[in-house]
């Protein structure tokens, strides 16, 4: 969601962007307390090739897996497509393949043709930005505004930066020369299903390892998708391998004894099983886990930036962002203004229909992931917080979910302490910079954070105190691919993104 | 009086937590056996609640020592090394009582010293090193840099008694953290003496514990401790590996498996007790 906006926006016409293009320039068109009156814009998708019926990509080919998953839009309920269900015969054939793509090609080929390859990719996913982006939404639920913004570009960027290390990896490490490792096995969540698949991808095949890659059950799509684009890329058979299923599929791998490294991207209850599972075996690993970011705003803040730096902290993607800013800290003097602006601001949020290009929040991306987030609002109605929702209609189908805040929150709360990845924001207030730190870091988690303030120096002490992998001052959900991206503690183990987005992918002799 | 007739002083062995010199909690020992099976000491059996109390000094001294200057933390560690050149003799004359042929106790006293003069020039160069700022595609400042994890447990080389335990010790602690550090279980001497030399080198109390002990006791607890968050072990052992992943678990712990030998000097013994935080600065008017 955009930032920034001049100081009244906020209040007055926050989406003036929005207003102009839709043929008005002042406030008096559109009442956006009473519900948002825009024509429905939706994106066309007419263009989108999608098929009936996937299968995996192993060793360069197309293989039909017996069992089958369906895989549906969950703003409609409907099927969008049947892909594949690798059980454990193809997964040890996708790891055979990728291991033969390792010896025989990937590894011996010199850095500056792996980069090349890359670099094709990049510029093929460029040209049909727009088919992905609307199979992502389609696929997983978020809207398109997101998915073709921010995911799209995002994807296309991580593939050109990583292209440009493959043979500049000697420069990487001082002292030290950098080996591949060789297959890994790379597990990614459905939340950003495309952008995922490029942090894992980019960076394993510019250091020259070979991969097999498990997306998602429920938004399988896109990376079968982009497989088709690493066929149209010409890249040697097996140095990419696609393999559907469910989550017995992705243990399938990571348990698999030829895979050198894995890489994984989910909860943190999943990420200590994998943790556990590779315990001495000598495998390395990478971990992307959950989290619980404290968005910290200071009395000095501007406080509409803010506001708009809350909504876009915990409503972008419905609130399903590992790094989602779902702790809100108001120092107390602005407390009140801050939740007042910010239920004004949560009413004018369109929510609807992911494919409309006004749509600001979509659909909640499985009926499994709206149940959960249903127990954990109603433990933080039982143990006492005060629950707000604000007032737009929900679609009758589908999976959906209102933009909710908790105010009057304790730090024992399961809505404080629990990650719930959906758009629900615990609220706390604190009286001085040493209480927000305390409060901030009183978690297992360790991902992200946010500081608002208008005092430079205070942005700098908040964030080092802050035990944070990524921390935004007066910013949120700001993603690059040169800018590094990780946890401490139970956040995981390893960074993705940057000069140290290699380090996980090579071994330094 | 003749000095033949005179009765040497010998010294007690205890363990170093928090700054002070505590026997262990649980009242436990083992005998250390030197030549001709002489009692060399009865030295401290830790317990776990030893190793625990050792944590809550190490996490209590964390914040101050993590926010000390890097070139504090230098002339630190150069402290160190200055302390031990001083007492090369009397680390020598241990590591002979327990069993080292005196030109290998000399050399490993001169590694040991060496050691911490290195790591002592790594304090304010690391940084660098692995840092960066990173070109991002909007207006923000991006850059990224390294925080120490915080409470290391470790679990020092058995066969190495100083040098081992020093390779151990230097990196974790110029990079800012805290440790809990077992020592050999044969070679105990040398780490309360290093405590000494610690202590008077201005190591903050709790900034570096020393315990001994039992490793098949204590390395279940080290690596399942949840207020550790990382484990550094020196093991050739394939099950005490498996053991400390598996244990390490459930708080996510950083895990560094080393062969039981000391550490090769390198900076990047330090970047792996680092985290490497990312920060976006907003860049306009």
């Amino acid at each position: 969601m955009p930032e920034g906006q001049k100081e009244d926006a906020a209040e007055a016409k926050p989406r003036s962007a929005k207003a102009k293009s839709a043929g008005g320039a002042g406030k008096s068109r559109y009442d956006f307390v009473e519900g948002d009156r825009y024509a429905p814009a939706p994106e066309s998708s007419d263009h989108v090739s999608l098929k009936d019926s996937y299968h995996l990509f192993i060793g360069g080919e197309w293989v039909r897996a017996p069992r089958r998953l369906q895989t549906i839009n969950p703003a409609t309920g409907e099927v969008l497509a049947e892909v594949g269900e690798a059980g454990p015969r193809m997964v040890d054939r996708a790891v055979g393949a990728a291991r033969q793509a390792y010896e025989k090609t990937w590894s011996n080929m010199p850095g500056r043709e792996r980069g090349k390859y890359l670099f094709r990719l990049a510029r093929l996913i460029q040209e049909r930005a727009r088919e992905f982006a609307v199979v992502e939404t389609m696929d997983g639920g978020k809207p398109i505004r997101e998915s073709r913004d921010i995911d799209l570009p995002l994807v296309a960027a991580h593939f050109f930066y990583y292209a440009g290390w493959a043979d500049k990896l000697d420069y990487a490490f001082p002292g030290r020369r950098a080996r591949p490792l060789g297959v890994v096995g790379q597990v990614i969540p459905w939340n950003f299903p495309l952008l995922m698949a490029a942090w894992k991808l980019a960076p394993a095949l510019a250091c020259g390892n070979t991969v097999v890659l498990k997306p998602a059950e429920t938004t399988p799509l896109t990376a079968l998708k982009l497989a088709e684009l690493i066929e149209e890329a010409g890249f040697p058979p097996g140095v990419v391998n696609v393999i559907t299923g469910a989550g017995k599929t992705g243990q399938n791998l990571v348990r698999h004894p030829d895979v050198d490294k894995v890489a994984f991207t989910g909860s943190t209850a999943v990420g200590k099983l994998i943790q556990k599972d590779l315990a001495g075996t000598g495998r390395r690993f990478t971990l992307e886990l959950g989290g619980k970011a404290a968005n910290i705003i200071f009395d000095d803040a501007p406080v509409n930036q803010a506001v708009e730096g809350i909504v876009n902290g915990i409503f972008f993607n419905q609130g399903h962002v590992c790094c989602a800013g779902s702790r809100l800290f108001v120092q107390e003097g602005i407390a009140d203004t801050v939740v007042r602006k910010l239920k004004r601001r949560m009413e004018t949020l369109v929510l609807g229909d992911p494919l409309d290009k006004n749509t600001d929040v979509g659909a909640i991306n499985s009926q499994e992931q709206l149940e959960r987030i249903r127990v954990l609002v109603d433990s933080g109605k039982e143990q006492g917080a005060k629950c707000w929702q604000s007032g737009q209609k929900l679609p009758r189908k589908g999976f959906w979910f209102k933009p909710t805040i908790f105010t009057g929150c304790a730090q024992s709360h399961s809505i404080v302490q629990k990650e719930i990845f959906g758009p629900v924001l615990a609220i706390q207030t604190f009286r001085t910079p040493e209480e927000a730190v305390e409060k901030a870091n009183n978690t297992p988690y360790g991902l992200s954070g946010g500081v608002w303030t208008d005092k430079g120096s205070k942005i700098f002490k908040i964030t080092s105190q802050i035990r944070a992998g990524v921390l935004w001052a007066n910013t949120f959900n700001k993603f690059d691919p040169g800018s590094p991206f990780g946890g401490y503690k139970e956040s995981g183990i390893g960074r993705e993104g940057g000069l140290q987005g290699l380090a996980p992918y090579v071994e330094l002799r | 009086m003749s000095t033949k007739k005179r009765l040497a002083v010998n010294k007690t062995y205890k363990l170093y937590l928090g700054g002070k010199f505590p026997r262990t909690e649980s009242g436990r020992y083992y005998e250390l056996k030197g030549r001709k099976d002489a009692l060399l000491a009865n030295v401290s059996r830790a317990s776990r609640k030893d190793f625990r109390n050792a944590v809550v000094a190490a996490r209590k001294a964390w914040s101050g020592w993590a926010a000390a200057t890097a070139y504090l933390r230098g002339q630190i560690l150069y402290r160190v090394a200055e302390m031990l050149e001083g007492r090369r003799e009397q680390f020598e004359e241990e590591l002979r009582a327990q069993g080292s042929p005196p030109t290998a106790a000399k050399k490993e006293v001169t590694g040991a010293i060496d050691l911490f003069v290195h790591y002592a020039g790594w304090s304010d160069k690391y940084q660098a090193l692995f840092s960066s700022v990173n070109p991002v595609a909007t207006p923000h400042f991006n850059f990224s840099m390294l925080e120490p994890t915080g409470v290391v447990a470790a679990v020092a080389p058995e066969g190495s008694g100083l040098l081992g335990l020093c390779s151990v010790v230097a990196p974790i602690l110029v990079g800012g953290n805290t440790s809990v550090i077992l020592a050999s279980h044969a070679r105990p001497l040398c780490a309360i003496t290093l405590a000494e030399v610690l202590n008077s080198s201005d190591v903050p109390a709790g900034v570096v514990n020393i315990l001994t002990g039992l490793r098949e006791e204590l390395l279940p607890h080290l690596a399942s401790h949840m207020d550790v968050n990382a484990l550094l072990l020196c093991s050739d052992e394939a099950s005490e590996a498996k053991l400390a992943q598996e244990e390490a678990v459930e708080n996510v712990k950083r895990v560094t498996l080393h062969r039981d030998g000391p550490l090769e000097e390198s900076p990047y013994h330090i970047l792996d007790f680092q985290e490497i935080k990312t920060t976006w600065h907003p860049v306009g008017v």
